[in-house]
This record gives C-alpha cells, structure tokens and sequence, in this order.
C-alpha cells in the first residue's frame, strides 16, 4: 500500500472494462426507470378511459402549457428540499410578480420619461429581479440568521398574499400586451415551412406537420445519443465498468422515440410552444448544474449532513443564500407565466401552488430530510400530477375526488420510495 | 458450578446478500460479567440485537434459552419484561427531559394516564443513588456531561428490574476517571447478583473487570475464555486470526524544519463569553513529524484543534498561525485548507461524513476544484480520485458508490482520511483517529500516517489513548484545563510521566 497525495490517474494495475449485466443493470436503476415508467402507465390508463382524447395533440400541449409553472418552481424546489429546507412563499410570490408584472404593462400609468418601465422585456427582467431579491431576502434570513425555512417562508406566503392584493386595489388587471402574451400562448415560428403529409380532400382530415419543431427535436435526439455514446467511450476507454450495450440500446431507443413521439404530436398541432422552448434549457440547465456542478455538489452535500459539510470548506451560508434567491427568481418567471397564460393578473393567482410544487418534488424522490433528489425525478413528478389533473377533468371526475386521489398518489409515491429503499438497505 | 442464566445456541442470522451471524453460541452464567470483542463488523451488535428482539424471533435461526426458558422475544418489550435490557452506544435519552423523566419514560409512574410527580421523583433519587450518581432528578438531561448520562441510561436499566445487562461500548465516549467509575459499578453490580455483558474495544478494561470474554470473528464464535485464560495479547490473536506481533508499525522518522507555528493561543467558549477554554497555547510542527496532543477528557485539545481549523469552535479567538514562516489566515474552514491545514474530526458520523452519499462524494468533497473545472466537475477524473484513494487507504466496500453509512467504523474512518489526503493538507490535526474501530484497522491507519510523515507532512494526533500515542509519536504535549503542561520527546515519555505533568498541573492551578 502507499500513499500519495497526488492521483495517478489511470494506473496500470486498472481491471479491463467490464459490461454488467443485462438484468443487473436493470434492476440497479429500477428506480430512476420506475418513475418513468410510472407517467407512462399512467398516460396510458387516461389515454384509454379518456378514449383517446389525452394523446390529441391539441391536449398535449395544453398539458405542457399548464403545468410549465409548477415546473419550473419545481427546478428551484428541488435545491432547497436537497438541501433540506423548504419554501412555502413561492405561490404568493408567482402571484405577486404576476400582479407586478400587468401593473408595470398595464395597471400603471407611467409619465413618458419612465414610459419604458412598460415594456414587456424591461418589465419581464424586473420582475426576475424582484423575486431573485424576494428569494434573497428570505434566504439571508435563513442562512445568516438560522431561522428557519419554514417559518420564514410561511411569513413571506402571507406578505405576498397581502402584497398582490394591495398592489391590484383587489381588482384583476389585464390584458397584456401581445408581446409578453406570446410567453405563454406562441410557438415557435416555423421557419422552414410547414410539411403536408396528408393533404385536405374529401373525407380526409389534412395532417400538416410543423417543420421547425420535428428538426429541433431529431436535431435533439442526434446530440443525446452522441454525447451518450461518447460518454460511454470514454468510461470504457478508462477502463470502468458500463452497462451491457443491449441495455445501453434498448435505453436510447427508448429515450429517442419517446422524444420524436412527442414532437410529433406537437407538430402536428402548432410546433414546440415557446413556454416549453424555455423549460427545456431550465431543465437541462438544472439537471447539468445538480449533476456536474461543483455548486450543485455542494447543494447535495449540506444537505446530507450540514456540519460535515461546513467543516469540508464548503460556505454553507453562501450557498443556501443563493438557492433562495434562485428560488425566488424561478417563482418570477412563474408567475409571468402564469399570468401570460390567463391574459390577467388576479389577486387569486398562485395561491396554494406550493403544495402542487412540493408535492411533485416529493413525488420525484426527494427526502424530506435533506440530501437526496434529482431535478429528472421532480419533472417527472410535476408531469405525473399534471397528466393526472388532465385526465380526471376531462373524463369529468368532481375536484373534490380529484383532490383526494392526487392525495393518495402523493402518499403512496413517498410509501413505495421509502419501502424499496428499507428492502435494499 | 454457578448457573447458567443465558444461552444462545447455534444463532445464524442472514441479511440479504450478508450472512450476518453464522452458528454463533453464547453461554452467559448468573452474576458474571461476560465480554463480547471482535473487530466491527463481526457481528457483536447483530448478536445482541437477535438477543434483546430487535431482530423479532423467526427473522433467524437457533435458540435462545433465559433462566431455563426458550424465549421467541418479538419486540424489545419482550425481553425487557424478562429483565433483559441492552444500553446502545448511541445514548437513547430525550435532552429536552428531566432525568426522572428519562428514567420513567414508556414506564411511567401513573395512575389512570396521570403521572404522579412525587412517585418519579423518589424513584428516581432511589436509582440514582445506586448508580451514584448525585444530581437532583429534575435536572434536564441535556446539561449532563456525557458520563453522567451513561449512568441516567443505567439507572433508567434499573428500573426496569434488570437481570441482564448489556452494555455496548460503553465506554467508547467516556473521559478516563468516568470509565473507571462505570466499570466500578459494573463490579458492584455483580456482587448484587446481576449478570453483565459488556462489549468494548478496550482490552485494558476488559482484563480488568471481565470474567469470561468470547471472542466473535467473521459472524462465528472463536473462543470463550476464562477467567484465567484472559490476556490482552490472546484476546487480540484470536479477534484478528493471527497475532499482531506489533500493534504499532515500525517508522524511521526523518525531521525537517519548522513548518507550523502556534503563537498565544486563546479561546473563549461559544455561549459563555467569560470562560476562557484555551488559555495561550504554543505549539510547533516540523516537517515529518509526528506529534501526539496528550490530556484527559475536556483538556480542551478538540476545542483547540477545532478554534484553529477556521473557528470552527468557540470565539474571542486570539493569537497567531505560522506556516513556513509565514503568518496565515485560518478564520475559515476554507482558508485554513487553503494554507495547506487540514483536520479529520473525532465525531465521522456527525461531523465527518456524509453519511446518505456514497464514498465518491465524501472523498472530493473537501477538494471538488481539484476534479472540476470552472465550477463544472469532470466525472471520470473523480471517479480516478475516488478509486485511487480507496485503493490506497484499502476502503473495503463493494465500490465507490457504497453508501458510506453501510460502512464499518474502520473503513469509515479511511474515508475521512482519504478526504484530508485528497485535500493535499501540508498539517493533518487527527483527532481520535482510531476511535471504535478495531485493531485490524487501527494498524492501518497507523500506516497511513506513517507514510504521510515519510512525505514531509506533519501530523498533529489527538488521543485519548496514551499506549496509541507513545506507540505512533515522536513528540508529545501534554494538555490540561486549556493550557499545554508538558512536553517531552516520546522516546523519554511513560503513561506515567503523563499522568504526572497532568497532576501536577492540577496541583498548581488549585
């Protein structure tokens, strides 16, 4: 044995690469498969007792288009339950910015030297700016103050409640511009030109595909599979272990013709909604930043044990400050979007899309103590909530059931996470 | 011939993949004290929780016969209805609650759901003078020192009408004098007829108070030895299956020059702002040294080597810090690791670990720009790190991605080494490097050190066990109420010349 302090690197004793096994590899990973697995079963149970109204394409983005907030407040979420704290001001805070936001376009009257506070960028990058110092201004009081979150933030949920109301004098205020409208409600244009399969005739429902979308989404598909090859490579090439190709195929396949399933469906509607354009680069923002950033990394580990960490050099103050006013930040956006979508700013909006928030965090595999959680399990989550309020309201189950049954998803999400991991221990 | 109150035949415990325990016996006769040892991992706890019902009856295989009885204990409740009661390492009391409390607690002296006061009370201070522990019952537990705890943990055994008490590691966290207190009453507890087991790491104790020890290796039982038969150096062949001709490698120590400096040293304690806990300590390093920091417990050595690792203890912090001559910034944990000081907690499961992560994670943690960059972390290079680290401090598991709270207590330990070496530290503070973990693992550590010395690093070891720090050392301080009362090369240092400095330092200070 000796002991160095710098690595060696690839030493020459290294085992030959290794392919594990097909059932093997499998089942080490039947978690992160089961939550998937999960949303299809589920689509595919309301798809069928839907008959068939849940794949239209026109649903599908619907879908998208509603649960685009909770989604991205979910990628915020996610941060601070890993890093075991929780915040229950992000409704109220959406909904203020969202009050905010038709205020600065609409609701006030700007005199002519401040007339470009109404624009919708200028106003749009505001608002980010005030939830990141909302978010900021919770999360200092957390990390340098030590008290905690849920305290903080339940005190934030009813400033905010009370400030959207004083902010709109009560009333709804709208409409929006076209411009910041089209956050919610445009796609993306189709500069290509659209693609006729099937032209109109008689008898014969016409199918135009949107161009754009479907090469975004092969363009897509091309760069997963190169980089998932590559990565592959690489590991074998430094001679670690991988799963067995068959797995490593199946799984791409799998993966590609999901995605082109769906880019599919889109472009035969109206192509890739600018809501989902941005929720895509979120969400690969954040699975990169969780995964393969030294600040994600260090989110993982104050979470998993908070004294060790500190005492490994890391600023824990620091960090839990920024989550915050990520947090915060990505409640903004949320709250333009919402409001964007419902074309008006109501003293109502965000209340009580926390719970929908935690509850998809949770759904996804997050630990209520800390430490554990990953950004694909909570999108998941927020999906299989969504696909789930969809489906109810158009088979036309009463909200009160629905209420009730999302309750027992929730419970028995967290039951079955808890028990396999009880069997593995 | 005395009786013999417990027996556990042919006790075969599997988890799955593990077999935890393999045909393992017991025999336990009435009011002896009987000592369990074995490396961690050979399943010393396991037995004890098959025993106690933790493990319900059925979930193994074999007997258990108590006082000429098969028992089928499905709860802990069980086998304390028989007076059976176990006393975990970890302490198992409320902080928050008073120590009648505690005592009563799930036992409560009530009539009808209503707790009368008076009851408790007296029955607490009947308890608590059999223990001899001399505390008003209503003190909150949570202002107890740790030994005193342990006693309220007996005390609340009492009241349970203990026959059989098991008492594991219990002195793992104990200062010296508390120790010998808990053992003393482990004695006086026999001579009232109740049976003990007692497992420890503690040969020293063992030989001392123990009147049988079994000895449990790899899930089987390896011997069980009499009174007569007991010697430290038998005890120790038979937990690691071979002698261990020397317990401490052997060094050829090459010194080179100064490389730390400590100057006027104080600390205050982090809620009492007038009590000062380090008072002006001076201490250097030199290259390739290895220097012991020698006390009893609550000498103050973890609160200095902590106030001196980014204050991460204590404030009102003065004084100042020397490397290579010189003066450097330590008021973070981040610019201590910086100026090249590292530090290797006394407390891996609170302070030390990330115990829900695997050992990948806990390796990097404390050096992640050194696998990253631009903040984005580049996985293979970790993954090198990370197995050319387990490989060196010979990590047992089944990979870097083994959780590192599934780990024995050894090789935890080896991962906050790895941890600290990762960090390339030029000072390396270790605090109770080898505490509860085995004399297998102990070697190694002891290695590790060595080789780190043989590299120009200087290692400042803590420990509260004076044969570890005589064995490893080349220079020792002694330390006592804050201040550093001695100093003296190893080669001219005894237990005794130890005890001594300490004693004599208590003289003058009263």
């Amino acid at each position: 044995m000796t002991v160095q302090t710098a690595p060696t690197g690839t030493a020459a004793d290294q085992a030959k690469s290794k392919e594990l096994s097909f059932l093997g590899a499998l089942q080490a990973n039947m978690r992160d498969y089961g939550l998937l697995l999960a949303l299809i079963l589920i689509m595919v149970f309301f798809q069928y007792f839907t008959a068939g109204v849940l794949f239209k394409p026109v649903n599908l983005t619907n879908i998208i288009l509603q649960n685009s907030y909770i989604i991205v407040m979910a990628l915020g979420m996610l941060l601070v339950i890993v890093a075991g704290h929780i915040d229950l001001s992000v409704g109220s805070v959406s909904g203020f910015v969202g009050a905010l936001a038709a205020m600065l376009m609409v609701g006030w009257r700007f005199p002519p030297e401040f007339a470009f506070l109404a624009n919708p960028i200028v106003a749009g990058i505001i608002c980010l700016v005030v939830g990141a110092i909302i978010g900021a201004a919770q999360g200092y009081l957390i990390a340098y103050h030590k008290i905690p979150s849920f305290i903080v933030t339940l005190a934030g949920m009813l400033i905010f409640k009370g400030l959207s109301l004083a902010i709109l004098a009560g009333k709804s205020v709208g409409p929006f511009p076209a411009e910041f409208q089209l956050l919610s409600a445009g796609f993306i244009p189709d500069v290509i030109g659209p693609t006729t399969l099937v032209a109109a005739s008689e008898g014969v429902q016409p199918l135009v595909l949107h161009t754009t979308t479907m090469v975004i989404a092969i363009l897509a598909v091309v760069g997963t599979v190169f980089f998932a090859i590559r990565s592959r490579a690489r590991r074998k090439a430094r001679g670690y272990d991988v799963e067995p190709f068959s797995l490593f195929v199946v799984k791409n396949l799998v993966i590609a013709a999901l995605v082109l399933f769906f880019a599919y469906m889109l472009a035969s509607y109206r192509g890739l909604p600018n809501v989902l354009v941005v929720m895509g680069v979120l969400i690969a923002f954040f699975v990169f930043l969780t995964k393969r950033m030294t600040f994600g990394r260090r989110i993982y580990a104050l979470g998993g044990n908070l004294k060790a960490a500190a005492l490994s050099g890391i600023k824990t103050e620091r960090t839990t400050f920024y989550i915050f006013a990520i947090m915060g930040a990505l409640a903004a956006l949320a709250g333009m979007i919402y409001a964007a979508r419902l074309n008006s700013a109501t003293p109502k909006a965000g209340q009580g899309l926390e719970l929908d928030v935690i509850a998809a965090v949770f759904i996804g595999g997050a630990s209520a103590l800390g430490g554990v959680g990953a950004v694909a399990g909570a999108v998941i989550g927020a999906f299989i909530m969504g696909v789930m309020n969809n489906g109810m309201s158009i088979m036309g189950v009463n909200i009160d059931w629905q209420q009730m049954i999302k309750g027992v998803v929730l419970l028995a999400a967290v039951f079955f996470d808890l028990y396999n991991k009880n069997r593995s221990a | 011939m005395t009786k013999t109150i417990l027996e556990m035949r042919s006790i075969t415990k599997t988890f799955p993949g593990v077999k935890a325990l393999s045909d393992v016996n017991l025999d336990v006769r009435e009011g002896e004290i009987h000592a369990i040892c074995g490396e961690n991992g050979a399943g010393k706890s396991t037995l004890m929780k098959v025993l106690s019902g933790v493990y319900p009856h059925g979930s193994y295989e074999g007997q258990i016969v108590y006082n000429g009885e098969e028992q089928h204990f499905r709860t802990i409740r069980d086998s304390e209805r028989k007076g059976i009661v176990i006393i975990h390492q970890e302490l198992a009391l409320v902080p928050l609650l008073s120590i009648a409390e505690n005592i009563f607690l799930g036992n409560e002296q009530a009539k009808g759901g209503v707790i009368d006061w008076d009851e408790t009370r007296d029955g607490a201070r009947k308890l608590l003078a059999m223990v001899g522990l001399n505390e008003d019952p209503d003190t909150l537990v949570t202002n107890l020192g740790l030994g005193k705890q342990q006693l309220v943990e007996i005390a609340k055994a009492l009241s349970k009408q203990v026959q059989l008490l098991i008492l594991d590691e219990p002195t793992a966290s104990l200062s010296e004098k508390d120790s010998q207190a808990l053992l003393d009453l482990l004695l006086e507890f026999k001579k009232q007829g109740i049976t003990s087991i007692i497992i420890s790491h503690k040969l020293n104790e063992i030989s001392r108070i123990a009147d049988r020890v079994t000895v449990i290796r790899d899930g089987r039982t390896i011997e069980t030895m009499d009174t007569n038969e007991i010697t430290e150096d038998r005890i120790i062949t038979s937990m690691v299956g071979r002698s261990l001709e020397d317990r401490y490698p052997n060094r050829e120590p090459k010194i080179g020059e100064t490389i730390l400096e400590v100057k006027d040293w104080s600390v205050y304690h982090p809620q009492h702002r007038d009590r000062q806990v380090i008072k002006n300590i001076n201490i250097t390093l030199r290259k390739g040294e290895v220097v012991g920091i020698a006390g009893l417990m609550g000498s103050g050595r973890t609160e200095f080597a902590m106030s001196l690792f980014g204050k991460s203890w204590g404030q009102k912090i003065t004084g100042d810090v020397i490397m290579n001559g010189k003066k450097v910034d330590t008021s973070t944990v981040e610019r201590a690791i910086r100026s090249g000081i590292a530090y290797a907690t006394e407390d891996r499961k609170h302070f030390g670990l990330n115990l829900i992560d695997h050992i990948k994670h806990n390796v990097t943690i404390a050096n992640l720009p050194g696998v990253s960059r631009w903040g984005v972390i580049d996985d293979l290079a970790e993954l090198d790190v990370a197995n050319d680290y387990r490989k060196k401090t010979n990590i047992r598991s089944s990979s870097v991605y083994q959780v590192t709270g599934n780990l024995s207590g050894g090789n935890q330990q080896k991962v906050v080494l790895s941890k600290w070496l990762y960090a390339n530290p030029d000072v390396l503070i270790l605090d109770e490097p080898t505490r509860g973990i085995d004399v297998g693992a102990k070697y190694e550590i002891y290695t590790i050190i060595n080789q780190l010395a043989a590299q120009g690093k200087a290692i400042l070891v803590i420990s509260s066990e004076m044969p570890e720090l005589l064995g490893i050392t080349d220079r020792l301080y002694v330390m006592n109420e804050g201040r550093i009362v001695g100093e003296m090369p190893t080669s001219e240092a005894s237990q005794e010349k130890i005890m001594r400095s300490i004693v004599r330092a208590e003289g003058k200070a009263s």
